[in-house]
């Protein structure tokens, strides 16, 4: 059975089988949780179908989060993305949907936590996109979730998925890695390659704080899932071109935790430096808390 | 591990630990309380009193309350909803000193006349800690499947209660006792591995000396 204490050592398992990532982990999980895989893939299945309902409702230009601060910003950016944009009508579409889950999200709708409920619009900007969009089957994005779900699973035991523990890297650096591997994969990689992509990503979000405007899951959090999922995409194009990292991917993650430990404790979700202790951050928090 | 504590779960936003977590302490409440609420009178200390508005922690904590799971679309109306089944509630904003951030103290009031006091804290991913049921002390995480045994402290309820376990198969991780008085209320906390079946608490109900068995699932 797998430890999950190494992203190397799962990618050359799947390597020396000559299996896809996801493959050996639905396999693994299968014998860990004494299920079958058909029921694992199931509940999988339901997970990827969660994810897009949320893009679709996010998608509603009148949603607004509880607080008043959030909403609408996905349907302005799919609106923008008809024209093409700067970089491409996928890329703006696939940032409309990460804001999508995001603004649902801080609406009070219904999300899969991926890693967590703050960077939930990660896999879905990326894996969703690549199905919407044509670019793989529903049988292979939801072998996907599998792959990433392998990547968090080793950095939530070697580092941390949490903002309170390692900042925003720990949260929205976790969901692009994980990302970045699922990527790879759907787009043909290796496994190795799908290593390489992870490295990369952790790489480009080392030192992200988590300094949330009034302790709430909006200001930043929302489009810090936009450039999670940017450093997903251009991660994985990087690894797909053979671009290797040259810190090993499970390097990444121990500096990653030692990053996180390093960091105050006011920039991990207490609200007392960074965005939210901005002039602009405290006067948001009065209007939605009153003075106290 | 497992891959579904990462991708998962699946949960009503924004926040797993002050919307995911609230409703599922609302929840527990409500089991304990065995009937339809009527009445809630709830203290929240530390963050929750903060910042419950802005979380959703209100809506979150009233859905479970009101029988709700994590994902249930109806949470983001809950306040309307309990209008209208005829819940009333309130929220104290008041510090329980040298508790977690996240704490919350449920009073209900039972369609029937049942009352009970529950205070627990959401510690983080919507995991929970419940500390305290109607004044007794316990201590349970529902990352496993939980058996809370409401009972009065009488010879041989606790052999009864756990021989009744294993003749159903089921396997005891972990199992706590709290009795703040000889004779008296008590409460028996069981972790156990697996599943347990809607058969198995039926039986617990009616052995001698048993108050209520309530299910707490692991998330």
């Amino acid at each position: 059975m797998l430890e999950y204490d190494s992203i190397a050592a799962i990618c050359e398992a799947a390597e020396q089988q000559k299996i896809p990532i996801s493959v050996l982990v639905l396999s693994d999980q299968a014998a860990q949780t004494e299920m079958s895989e058909e029921a694992l893939y199931e509940r999988m299945e339901n997970s990827l179908h969660v994810m897009q309902e949320a893009v679709r409702e996010g998608k509603n230009p009148d949603i607004c989060s509880t607080s008043g601060l959030t909403g609408g910003d996905a349907a302005r950016i799919e609106a923008y993305a008809e024209g093409g944009g700067i970089t491409g009508s996928f890329l703006n579409h696939a940032m409309a949907r990460a804001v999508a889950v995001s603004e649902y999200n801080a609406a009070m709708g219904r999300i899969v936590a991926s890693p967590t409920a703050g960077s939930c619009g990660i896999l879905p900007g990326t894996i969703v996109s690549l199905l919407e969009e044509g670019r793989c089957d529903e049988h292979a994005a939801v072998m996907a979730l599998f792959t990433a779900g392998a990547v968090g699973m080793v950095i939530a035991k070697n580092a941390s998925i949490a903002g309170a523990q390692g900042g925003c890297q720990a949260e929205c650096g976790s969901a692009s890695a994980m990302a970045a591997a699922a990527l790879v994969e759907l787009s043909g990689g290796t496994p190795g390659q799908a290593a390489h992509a992870c490295a990369i990503a952790i790489k480009n979000q080392l030192g992200l704080v988590c300094d949330p405007v009034a302790g709430l899951v909006e200001i930043p959090c929302i489009k810090r899932n936009v450039s999670g999922i940017a450093i997903a995409f251009t991660s994985a194009e990087m690894a797909l071109a053979g671009v290797e990292s040259k810190i090993p991917v499970d390097e990444c993650v121990q500096a990653m935790r030692q990053v996180g430990d390093l960091l105050p404790c006011s920039l991990k979700e207490t609200s007392q430096a960074g965005l939210a202790a901005t002039p602009t951050g405290i006067r948001l928090k009065k209007q939605v808390f009153g003075e106290t | 591990m497992n891959v579904f504590d990462i991708i998962g779960p699946v949960m009503i936003g924004p926040s797993s630990s002050h919307t995911a977590g609230a409703v599922r302490l609302g929840r527990v409440a409500w089991k304990i309380l065995g009937e339809r609420a009527v009445e809630a009178r709830i203290q929240l200390s530390g963050s929750f009193a903060q910042t419950y508005r802005g979380h959703g922690t209100d809506k979150a904590l009233i859905s479970g309350i009101m029988g709700m799971h994590s994902d249930d679309e109806r949470i983001r109306r809950s306040l309307t909803l309990a209008d209208e089944e005829g819940l009333t509630y309130s929220f104290l904003a008041e510090d329980l000193p040298g508790t977690h951030p996240n704490t919350a103290r449920i009073h209900l009031k039972g369609e029937h006349g049942a009352e009970c006091t529950v205070q627990g804290a959401s510690i983080g991913g919507g995991n929970i800690l419940v500390t305290e049921i109607n004044g007794m002390e316990v201590s349970f995480t529902g990352q496993y499947n939980t058996l809370m045994v409401l009972h009065y402290d009488k010879p041989g309820t606790i052999a009864a209660v756990t021989n009744f376990m294993a003749y159903s198969g089921t396997n005891i991780g972990n199992f706590r006792l709290t009795r703040p008085k000889k004779g008296g209320e008590a409460v028996m906390t069981i972790e156990v591995d697996g599943d347990v079946e809607e058969n198995l608490i039926n039986s617990l109900r009616i052995l001698p000396n048993i108050i209520n068995v309530v299910l707490i699932r692991a998330i």
